[in-house]
């Protein structure tokens, strides 16, 4: 990441270990439905991005999940008629044929609201102990056209942003107010829209100037060996992996939501949830130990 | 061989019937600083373009004639290839970053060169300390200021030391002391690398004293190649609003050659005995009586207020403190510049005067609208012709009726410049008018046009306050001054007063006269020395 000799550990270490570790974390949240699984997922995920400094961007990213995940806890409750603990039994409405509110129904809804904060959270680490300009570079060497169009894009976002910010405020310095409502709005995304293309041209102008087109690869042997924080970080990725895999193989951390919920929370559960956390923390907290020595 | 060489070079944009250049044959040597000046819409920056290999790979059109750039004609060669042999700076600078970290810019260029680890990350570091933004390199792009953005997309433009350098306004958004300090970085490079130097601005006074020729063009075709004095003098004679104000300073008081910096100027006034044995300041009240008249309406009580703010704070969500308990007063009719050096805090005083953001403290009271036209104009522009934006009588008002059916991309800056302010001014007369960076980019004849119509406005009893840069626009439009810094109101005062006793936040009249008389427009300095000679004439 675009990180200093002062920063912390998962911002110090190559992107390609940082996406690894990151992807890991995101990838339990997307296999497991088991709630110890998750919480122990969501508890390595905010520990690192504590450990790492970057809770703000995590804080965030969860802020705008909440409400989408609690829309989806509702949603779920109210549409599945499955699950056997019957809370409320409004019959017969037309086009929704019979409608029961249930107990598991709403508990596997908010469960599933805790994945998607979970995915999300996960994800904003990843964005942000990643470096995008050093994907881009590994990503150039293989797939030079695909990079191109990243790079433009990853780019773009961030100009055309700004554009539609300064033209809103320009917007509300007309003396109308710019006028309000789905029209005015139009106006704005079409006009942003209309100076994407010149600023697209902009921008592409500068990647030419700069020699993107006619870059020649570096000398031979110019890679850099792995340094301690890419080794810690390499080796929780790799622990988180192994994890991950063995649970989808063996089966654990097993989780049935109808007709009855049924939740394993054996030792082994605990046990691999509490192994989750350690193997997230390990490469934070160990790096940065072994650094302060 | 020539760094560049343009033989008998036309080019056309597509779609378009005038040619942006004509017949253009100029040669730029290996260590030369040559400055490329011109009205707006002159073919300044097709020029620069055309020497990067943009025009014609990048954008089509037509072009015949050649222009070779460090031996690789733009023929056969494309940007890519000429960017092993120049560093081009186009105008806007948030489109002339790609990475997301200020490091990664800096590095970019180097890598696509194939250059080692090592020899990347030296040249990032020094390049870095060239342009004083080490302590940038691990911030996100994102979080630049636009002055902070220039320097860094010049750091990438310079970063693998290229033979030739191509820049395009570098300077206008910076503040009198970056633009200074990068132009003597420019200058610095040029003797020390030997840097060929092809440099286009309007402010010639910041760069005019460090040129070894000059450029002119005019409606596409170049139209003088001289060294600055000589440039100066066929400028008075063809173009009056390409002089400098140290050369209108010379031509008002009949002085002869024109000077081409403060420091040629002085040696001059020197030699006439025009600076000798006369203090700072003791001329000054006979110099600007109208900056006094205007000024002594300060001191009416505040509740005449055209817009005020007291105890205005203002912090950014991470806690940086960008305003600190600031209090101003404008009243009707009076014209105030506002200046500071980058990320003093002046756009964010504006917009927070204009109700646009919200003080974390403190207060605004306005006598009724305040209108705010923000740096680029072409934001306001959102509909697909012209007349869409504002009323025919708007159009009428602002001379852009024969325009109602062009799309407003199509106008030219200046022209869209006026639209814009069109759109603020339109409907309820406002009781003030903020103005940010207005000049950016514009010429001297654009200038004049903006004056005049603030002063239409501030006669109306429009209270008029414009954040900028540029020293000359303040001592021409402003009865006050307002130094903001660090978030605070460090000085307010007459222009006259603030704008003659400095170096940096000084005009180049000023600075010629070493503040004396407190002149600080070519008209006050020339009528200043005017008197001095009728005094020293005198038996």
């Amino acid at each position: 990441m675009n990180a200093g000799s002062n920063s912390t550990v998962l911002l110090r270490a190559r992107s390609s270990v940082c996406a690894l570790y990151g992807f890991a974390l995101v990838a339990f949240a997307l296999a497991f439905t088991h709630p110890l699984v998750l919480l122990a997922v969501a508890a390595a995920t905010f520990g690192a991005a504590r450990l790492s400094g970057v809770q703000r961007q995590l804080r965030g990213a969860v802020r705008f999940a909440i409400p989408l995940a609690l829309m989806l806890a509702v949603i779920n409750g109210i549409l599945v008629r499955d699950g056997v603990t019957v809370l409320w039994r409004f019959g017969e409405l037309p086009l929704f044929g019979q409608l029961d509110l249930t107990g598991e129904a709403f508990a596997y809804g908010f469960l599933l609201a805790l994945r998607v904060v979970v995915i999300i959270a996960a994800s904003a680490l990843l964005v942000a102990i990643v470096d995008p300009d050093d994907v881009l570079r590994r990503m150039r060497r293989s797939a030079f056209r695909s990079a191109l169009t990243a790079a433009l894009a990853t780019r773009m976002i961030g100009v055309l942003t700004r554009d539609a910010r300064r033209m809103d405020q320009a917007r509300r310095c007309r003396p109308d107010g710019g006028g309000s409502g789905r029209r005015a709005q139009l106006l704005m995304v079409g006009s942003v829209a209309a100076g994407a293309l010149d600023r697209a041209v902009d921008v592409a102008a500068t990647l030419e100037l700069r020699g993107y087109a006619t870059r020649v690869a570096p000398p031979r042997g110019d890679s850099v060996p792995y340094a301690r924080a890419d080794r810690a970080v390499l080796a929780s990725a790799v622990g988180l992996l192994a994890l991950l895999i063995t649970g989808v193989v063996f089966g654990l951390a097993n989780f049935e939501p109808y007709p009855r919920i049924t939740v394993a929370t054996d030792l082994t559960e605990l046990l691999y949830a509490a192994l989750i956390v350690l193997a997230a923390l390990a490469a934070p907290i160990i790096g940065e130990r072994g650094r302060r020595r | 061989m020539s760094a560049l060489g343009f033989e008998r070079f036309s080019y056309t944009y597509p779609g378009k019937e005038r040619p942006a250049l004509r017949e253009i044959s100029v040669a730029i040597e290996a260590g030369e600083f040559v400055v490329c000046t011109g009205l707006s819409a002159s073919g300044k920056s097709t020029l620069l373009r055309a020497a990067s290999g943009l025009v014609p790979h990048f954008h089509g059109g037509a072009a015949s004639g050649r222009v070779v750039v460090g031996g690789l004609d733009t023929r056969d060669h494309g940007p890519g290839d000429l960017a092993r042999v120049a560093g081009t700076l186009l105008q806007d600078p948030e489109t002339q970053v790609v990475m997301q970290t200020v490091g990664a810019e800096l590095a970019f260029p180097l890598e696509n060169r194939g250059l080692s680890r090592a020899a990347v990350a030296r040249g990032v570091e020094e390049i870095a300390l060239t342009l004083s933004i080490a302590e940038l390199l691990e911030r996100p792009v994102e979080e630049l200021s636009g002055g902070e953005l220039q320097r860094v997309a010049l750091g990438a433009a310079l970063a693998a030391r290229p033979s030739l350098v191509l820049l395009d306004e570098p300077t206008s958004q910076l503040d009198p002391v970056a633009g200074d300090e990068l132009i003597w970085t420019l200058r610095r490079l040029n003797e020390e690398w030997g840097t060929a130097v092809l440099l286009i601005e309007h402010r010639l006074e910041r760069c005019l004293a460090h040129a070894d020729r000059v450029l002119v063009l005019s409606d596409g075709e170049l139209v003088c190649d001289a060294p600055p004095s000589e440039m100066l003098g066929w400028a008075a004679e063809h173009q009056p609003a390409l002089q400098t104000p140290a050369a209108r300073l010379f031509e008002r008081a009949g002085l002869r050659p024109p000077p081409s910096g403060v420091k040629e100027a002085r040696a001059t006034l020197q030699s006439h005995g025009l600076l000798d044995g006369v203090a700072p300041h003791d001329v000054g009240e006979q110099a600007s009586p109208r900056s006094r008249s205007r000024w002594s309406r300060r001191a009416q009580p505040a509740e005449q207020s055209a817009l005020s703010c007291r105890g205005l704070s203002f912090e950014l969500p991470d806690g940086r403190e960008v305003l600190n308990n600031v209090e101003l007063s404008l009243l009707p009719g009076e014209q105030t510049a506002l200046m500071g050096r980058n990320g003093a805090g002046k756009s964010t005083l504006l917009r927070i005067l204009a109700g646009l953001d919200d003080a974390t403290e403190g207060k605004v009271e306005s006598e009724g609208r305040v209108a705010l036209l923000l740096q680029n104009p072409g934001d306001y522009l959102i509909h697909e012709r012209v007349d869409g934006e504002v009323g025919a009588d708007v159009l009428a008002d602002f001379g852009l009726e024969d325009l109602a059916a062009s799309h407003p991309r199509d106008i030219s800056g200046g022209q869209r410049q006026r639209l814009a302010l069109g759109i603020v001014l339109s409907g309820e007369r406002p009781s003030a008018v903020l103005l940010d960076e207005p000049t950016r980019g514009m010429d001297r004849a654009a200038k004049g046009d903006l004056i005049s119509r603030l002063n239409a406005l501030s006669a109306a009893g429009t209270a008029v306050l414009v954040a900028t840069h540029d020293t000359e626009l303040a001592a021409a439009l402003a009865q006050r001054v307002l130094l903001l810094s660090g978030g605070r109101i460090v000085a307010d005062a007459p222009t006259a007063e603030v704008l003659s006793g400095g170096w940096h936040f000084a005009t180049e009249t000023a600075r010629v006269l070493g503040g004396q008389g407190q002149a600080c427009t070519p008209e006050e300095g020339g009528a200043l020395l005017r008197a001095r000679m009728t005094i020293e004439a005198a038996p």
